[in-house]
């Protein structure tokens, strides 16, 4: 494996975010007798929107789901709000999948059911479902069987259902992967809704555009390391690593050497 | 071949005569059956759920166990109830042998592994396909078992389907813990077993002729509600 100490890794070019929701210790996993996450050591501030870049099996998804709590990290620890990452700490976090997990019932179900977990009852269970269904556009939608709504609904939907609950922090794995520009823009726009009512928003993309448009702070992903963070202005119009600075220019990068 | 259509053409004329021994046979039939199935769904229905929803010690020996016992052999659990209930037995006292009474629980016991074991595959996919968002949004044990059995209802119709099918058209354990007695604990196939020996074949055809439309009007029910399911994408 390539050393990117030498050309800057987060050790020697860290960009700390003030006021941390999360920050990772030394964060290692090992899965198969493989070390797929190595040594991540990042921080997400508070009310920011990150983006998490890097090539396909860099890792990025993995990063969410640790960060999220749905799997332990070999080594290291997370820290939620200066405190080890527990189940409050999930709690008071939501996460939206690429492929958009929707239960077998109407879009509105979808919605009750998230509230019915959080113990909202009556009124305030109502009032949100409502709100949830004016802000992703569903209204018409809502006695609708979940299934059956194009990919971009769906994944609204998704979303709808995680802020639905009022989330300190959104996890955001490639939404808009496989979505039109139509789509998109509505799903960055909940993203912004999102951002606006105080919601750190952590999402994973493979699109430089998107990251621009939605990212503040930037991390990118190689291997398993964590190889760079910066805002994401200057990590995407000035990388220091060299896998980010490839990704950035499109050039096709490998361990052994840029090509 | 002459005598089969004469004694079929008896049959249906049995069958649309609404003869009251006939009558009295099949609604037996399907009180037993259907009480044992409600039972045996109650039972089931949430053991599959919990052995396909959650890892825990010893889940792979339950799941071999409830896969074996659905080929459980009628005539040993008729035998194991009939030992139980008899006066020698446990529960003699209760005086249920040669009851219909007798012969729901024989069925529950033969339908319960059925529809358990089925529904843990049922609910195992769903569960595998839930996992992650389940997780994430920290959906307890309990909310999580009644949210899989809801979103699978339409799958787990065709288990239910499947245990009313073997209750229905059992004969060995309801005829030794039931005894086969006239207007007490006589069902469909235990007739047509003695009716058939005796010689009455008309009512024994007609017997099998109800047993046979009561499957095809189930399926065809079943179906439809899972085609309809199918569309809205409820299934």
């Amino acid at each position: 494996m390539r050393d990117f100490s030498s050309e800057g890794s987060l050790h020697s070019i860290g960009y700390t975010a003030c006021d941390p929701l999360i920050a990772t210790d030394g964060v290692s996993l090992v899965l198969g007798g493989r070390r797929v996450i190595d040594e991540a050591e990042f921080s997400i501030g508070s009310g920011r929107r990150t983006v998490i870049l890097g090539a396909n099996g860099a890792g990025k998804s993995l990063l969410l789901r640790l960060m999220h709590g749905l799997i332990s990290p070999s080594e290291g620890t997370i820290h939620w709000r200066g405190k080890p990452l527990d189940k409050a700490a999930r709690a008071a976090q939501s996460m939206v999948f690429q492929r958009p997990v929707l239960l077998r019932r109407s879009v509105a179900a979808n919605l009750r059911f998230a509230l019915r977990i959080k113990g909202l009852t009556g009124k305030e269970r109502a009032a949100r479902e409502f709100e949830a269904l004016r802000l992703s556009r569903l209204t018409d939608l809502a006695n609708a069987p979940a299934r059956v709504l194009s990919g971009g609904e769906q994944q609204r939907l998704a979303i709808a259902r995680s802020l639905v609950c009022r989330p300190d922090l959104l996890f955001l794995d490639e939404p808009t992967s496989n979505l039109d520009p139509a789509s998109t823009q509505a799903i960055e726009e909940l993203i912004f809704a999102a951002s606006d009512a105080g919601i750190t928003i952590v999402m994973v993309t493979h699109d430089a555009g998107q990251a621009r448009r939605i990212g503040q702070d930037g991390l990118f992903v190689h291997a398993g390391r964590v190889v760079e963070t910066a805002p994401v202005e200057t990590l995407l119009n000035d990388p220091y690593s060299a896998p980010a600075r490839a990704w950035c220019e499109g050039r096709l990068y490998l361990d052994t050497g840029s090509v | 071949m002459d005598g089969f259509w004469n004694i079929l053409a008896q049959s249906v004329g049995l069958i649309f005569a609404w003869d009251p021994a006939l009558m009295e046979i099949v609604g037996l039939s399907l009180r037993v059956t259907t009480t044992a199935v409600i039972l045996a769904c109650v039972i089931g229905l949430p053991l599959g759920a919990v052995v396909g929803a959650f890892r825990f010690p010893g889940r792979a020996v339950i799941t071999v166990l409830l896969n074996a016992l659905m080929g459980l052999p009628p005539v040993v659990v008729g035998l194991c109830v009939y030992l139980m209930l008899s006066a020698s037995g446990p529960f003699g006292v209760l005086g249920l042998l040669y009851t219909p009474t007798a012969m729901i629980i024989a069925q529950t016991i033969l339908v319960t592994p059925i529809i358990a074991a089925l529904t843990r595959q049922v609910i195992e996919d769903l569960q595998n396909e839930y996992a992650e968002q389940f997780a994430s949004f920290g959906v307890g044990p309990v909310n999580r078992t009644v949210a899989l059995l809801w979103d699978a209802r339409f799958s787990l119709l065709t288990v239910v389907l499947a245990g009313f099918g073997r209750a229905v058209a059992e004969v060995g354990a309801v005829m030794i813990v039931g005894g086969n007695i006239n207007h007490v604990t006589r069902v469909m196939t235990t007739t047509i077993a003695l009716e058939t020996s005796k010689g009455n074949l008309q009512l024994a055809l007609a017997l099998g002729v109800v047993l046979l439309l009561l499957a095809v009007v189930l399926n065809a029910a079943v179906m439809a509600l899972r085609a309809t399911a199918v569309r809205a994408a409820y299934a």
